[in-house]
């Protein structure tokens, strides 16, 4: 499996997601940085997180308008698998290849923390099963997820949303601090409608290791290995 | 030679100007004497900022000089951007602490992200890439009607700014104390990794070669920050706001990157981050270590504001500014690289044999709206010496502080419910979670945070070192300590005490110390029993650092740590880097499991209840006989966890600090929710509240599988270390026999409220 890992400025996750996909899972990865024009010859593409262009304007908006997003753009329309991580979701949503945007945590602090999520749709980057609960860390200051009802009602029906807060049981926040951000209907990721693009605020790839003490993360790797045929 | 022009509209230099900007008289008499002249406006910027405390150390240095500052793993000493001390495989950690105090107090969110800035400035000057950040913090009262901004202020700064350039804020300290109500202390570390032979210098090597400007342009932020910092604040504080920089860490994030790959070219011959006195001491600092001149050319600093002054460029602390000496004919490579990051880069001045520092400028001619035709003028000439080592250097009177009889005696009385007075103490600012601070900051981000904040004594980061043959794992061990509290009891011993918990800290997580960095927080030196807690302060550190094999690498010192004439408490405080042998070494502070036995290691305490968070609760001031400190009996018990961790005999580990026994003893409980059944270890001399709440240093206690306490117990004897069994891991309440029982679940909610009624 060869990933390319997208380098904006500012992206400061890279190596995270470098780490994960390359030393630890065992693909073939490598930086893609902003200011080329083509995702070579990549089976899969990870949107890292970071602050890229700062964050300044809005959280990855500028990114929107990089070299390398025509390519990004190209690749999702062929149905290759996206992944954006934390900014990378910003970037995503941005670029309008999700839907939804991402505002300000309701409590207005950056928050790093493990958080639990439950799976609720399978797709490339979850095979391991709706209602699986993953331990993964967040953080982020503007991760509150937000569509209008009528998008929220759409994302249900066609079955986008990948994954939902919760808690250690996989129950429902129910205004808990389960849900850190104040997301609509607990939302912590989504799918695009085609289901190859994710875009998710937790960290699969600062937790994939056992000296981390958290490898949950690695299960959405694998699924996106399998997916994509590779074992 | 012709005397240096003053721009047009700048006054002529007088001993008021020199006064005003912090020269004391004597000093502008020395400037005339050595010049022979008066001084141009733009000089008397530069020789008040060179000479200020903050950028000379003139009444430190005498003292600084004591310090031990080698060892065999030393690969850079004081005296650079920061320290380094080889971690093995040609690899070293670079590592520095710096305060930002005054700018903190006055504008606590840029003041405290423009602290990490520095730091991480420093750490990647030397060739490092930055892998952790920890932040050493104080604040008044926790009542105090300005510590909920301020602490909300700093803490979103430094999460601000680490968060965003993606360097991880792994831990800190922060304390609560009325003698901070008016100054507070805002210390920033970070800790990077390089390849030894390839550490960069700040150097200004090589006649000719060229000065290249890299980053933020230049506004009139900061103009004047390093005399803002060496002086007492007063009512006119407020009015200081200009004097605070602006920071972005977007920038920064951008100049890491390109700087590490400029470097790896290997076509520059020095460089050095504007900092404290931007321009000025990064040209004169350079030069200096090189022995060399500098001459720069002013109309070519990028600027972001209309009609700057030489005085106010020279001067300017804008952020995120890096001066680099190329390699003649190497520019370009410079270039290409700044312009990938899209960074500004400009060729400023050269390199001379003068031994001056020559600044040129034209009046009328502005670049940044292109008025004037450039035709300059020599508007500084200045050597270089009288900069740096001829400035001045003051051994400063010092006057003991008279003994205070009551001191002795003062214990507290026995509280009735010890229980709850232990519930309290544990939920108390000093004492309880600081999650709500570490939460915000991303302390996990380049997957490397092996034990997160609150998980053990230390932070543990993994660092991934990579050359030719490959990339290795190294795991580091980081902390900071100091309680202001003890070191103002005992200067001496308190100052003593934050290099043994520190390092004390560090092997409790299973690591050795390798070097240690500080950042000297003090009153006004002019004040005899000041300087005398200063000078006594660094004879402590000294004597600590030789006996626990803890070498001063790099620091800082922070004086004029004064409101209206009130110090804070003397504040030496420490950071250490370790390192583990193997990941599997490390210990969390938390009991792990059901039936394991629990030891305390090391004298028990005698009870002296001095400078305790109890007793001062309790009696409302900083009171109390001194604890003391024996170093060498704290080096044996050093040596012994090092080598019980190594053979991964224990389970956990946790030394008594703040708070004392009963406090230790919670937090090893709460951490993952176990009860502990024990008795205080052996002491009939001492009432049960003296015990508990004491903050005797060398202890520290254990877990271990039962099946252990043997070896564990003959490790100790072989170290002359005394080992006790005080009781086991078991249900649901912390029971100390005789003591008190309470259940964790009360324990733990106390704990985690802390902070609230300050932030919430």
């Amino acid at each position: 499996m060869r990933v390319a890992v997208v380098q904006f400025p500012g992206s400061n996750a890279d190596w995270d997601a470098l780490h994960a996909v390359r030393d630890v899972l065992g693909a073939d990865a490598w930086y893609a940085f902003h200011k080329e024009t083509s995702l070579g010859d990549a089976d899969a593409v990870v949107i890292p997180g970071g602050f890229s262009y700062g964050d300044y304007l809005r959280a990855g908006a500028i990114a929107g308008f990089s070299p390398i997003d025509n390519a990004i753009g190209e690749f999702a329309s062929r149905g290759g698998p996206v992944l954006g991580i934390c900014n990378g979701f910003q970037i995503l949503t941005e670029m309008g290849l999700l839907p939804g945007a991402l505002t300000r945590n309701a409590h207005l602090r950056f928050e790093c923390r493990d958080i639990h999520l439950r799976v609720e749709s399978e797709g490339p980057f979850t095979d391991m099963g709706k209602g699986t609960v993953l331990r993964l860390p967040i953080a982020h200051a503007d991760g509150r997820y937000h569509t209008t009802e009528e998008g929220l009602g759409e994302l249900e029906r066609n079955g986008q949303i990948a994954f939902r807060y919760s808690t250690r049981n996989g129950d429902a926040p129910n205004g808990s601090d389960a849900n850190p951000n104040g997301s609509v209907g607990d939302i912590a990721g989504v799918y695009n409608r085609q289901k190859n693009v994710l875009g998710m605020m937790p960290h699969p790839e600062r937790a994939s290791e056992g000296i981390l003490g958290n490898d949950d993360g690695l299960s959405l790797f694998k699924s996106l290995r399998r997916h994509l045929g590779f074992e | 030679m012709s005397t240096p022009a003053n721009f047009p509209g700048e006054p002529d230099s007088s001993p008021e100007i020199a006064r005003e900007f912090g020269l004391a008289g004597h000093e502008w008499d020395r400037v005339l004497s050595t010049l022979s002249r008066a001084p141009s406006y733009a000089e008397l910027g530069v020789i008040s900022v060179m000479w200020s405390e903050h950028c000379s150390y003139k009444s430190s240095r005498v003292h600084l000089a004591r310090l031990p500052t080698t060892g065999p793993q030393v690969v850079q000493g004081p005296g650079e951007n920061a320290g380094a001390v080889d971690i093995g495989d040609g690899f070293c950690a670079v590592f520095k602490m710096e305060s930002h105090n005054h700018p903190s107090y006055i504008e606590p969110y840029q003041g405290a992200a423009t602290g990490v800035g520095g730091i991480l400035r420093d750490v990647f000057t030397m060739g490092a890439r930055p892998v952790a950040s920890l932040n050493s913090l104080r604040f008044g009262r926790p009542d105090h009607p300005k510590t909920p901004h301020l602490l909300k202020g700093v803490v979103a700064g430094i999460g601000g700014y680490g968060n965003c350039i993606g360097v991880p804020t792994v831990g800190g300290e922060v304390q609560f104390d009325e003698s901070y109500d008016g100054n507070i202390l805002v210390n920033a570390f970070t800790v990077g990794v390089a390849k030894s032979k390839d550490l960069f210098f700040g150097v200004a090597e090589g006649v000719g070669n060229p000065i290249i400007y890299v980053g933020a342009k230049t506004g009139r932020d900061g103009i004047h920050g390093a005399t803002m910092a060496s002086a007492e604040f007063g009512e006119e504080t407020d009015s200081k706001l200009p004097t605070v920089q602006v920071g972005d860490p977007f920038m920064e994030k951008l100049l890491l990157e390109a700087c590490l790959e400029i470097f790896a070219t290997d076509c520059l011959s020095g460089v050095q981050d504007m900092g404290a006195a931007g321009l000025t001491s990064s040209s004169v600092e350079m030069a200096d270590r090189a022995g060399n001149g500098i001459e720069l050319d002013l109309d070519a600093i990028p600027r972001r504001t209309k009609a700057l002054s030489p005085y106010e460029m020279l001067l300017s602390e804008s952020q995120e500014r890096m001066l680099m000496v190329a390699k003649e004919g190497r520019e370009q490579e410079v270039f290409d690289l700044c312009a990938k990051w899209d960074l500004d880069a400009s060729i400023v001045g050269r390199v001379t044999d003068t031994g001056r520092f020559v600044c040129k400028a034209t009046p009328g001619y502005d670049p940044f709206d292109g008025t004037g035709k450039p035709d300059p003028v020599v508007v500084v000439d200045l050597p270089v010496d009288l900069l740096t080592n001829a400035a001045p250097k003051y051994d400063r009177p010092q006057e003991a502080r008279p003994e205070r009889a009551s001191l002795v005696t003062m214990t507290g009385d026995a509280p009735d419910d010890l229980g709850a007075e232990l519930v309290r103490l544990v939920g108390s600012p000093n004492i309880g979670s600081r999650s709500w601070i570490w939460r915000q900051y991303d302390h996990i981000v380049r997957n490397g945070t092996v034990i997160r904040p609150g998980e053990g004594d230390a932070a543990v980061i993994r660092v991934f070192c990579e050359d030719d043959s490959g990339t290795r794992e190294k795991f580091l061990a980081v902390s900071s300590d100091c309680n202001g509290r003890h070191v103002e009891l005992d200067p001496f011993g308190g100052a003593a005490m934050a290099v043994a918990e520190c390092t004390r800290n560090i092997v409790c997580v299973g690591a050795k110390p390798l070097g240690l960095t500080d950042c000297l927080n003090f009153g006004n030196p002019e004040v005899p029993e000041q300087m005398w807690r200063f000078a006594q302060a660094i004879d402590g550190l000294a004597a600590a650092c030789t006996a626990l094999g803890a070498p001063v690498v790099s620091g800082n010192v922070s004086l004029y740590n004064e409101t209206d004439g009130k110090a804070i408490l003397p504040t030496p405080t420490v950071a250490v880097v370790g390192q583990l042998e193997d990941p599997e070494h490390r210990l969390g502070l938390g009991f792990i499991r059901e039936g394991d036995v629990i030891a305390h290691l090391g004298r028990p305490a005698r009870g002296v209840l001095g400078g305790s968070e109890w007793l001062v609760q309790r009696s409302g001031s900083v009171t109390g006989a001194p604890v003391g400190i024996d170093l060498e009996a704290e080096a044996a018990l050093q040596h012994a966890m090092l080598e019980l961790a190594r053979g991964k005999l224990v389970k956990s580990a946790h030394d008594i600090s703040d708070g004392g026994f009963g406090v230790c003893l919670a937090e090893a409980c709460i951490a993952h929710g176990h009860g502990a059944s024990v008795t205080l270890p052996s002491n009939d001399d001492a009432p049960a509240h003296a015990l508990l709440f004491s903050e005797e240093p060398s202890r520290i206690i254990v877990s271990l599988p039962a099946g252990n306490v043997g070896e564990v117990g003959d490790i100790c004897k072989r170290y002359g270390v005394p080992f006790e069994k005080i009781g086991t891991v078991s249900g649901e309440t912390l029971a100390i026999d005789g003591v008190c029982e309470v259940p964790i679940e009360e324990l733990a909610e106390s704990h985690s409220a802390a902070l609230d009624a300050i932030v919430s």
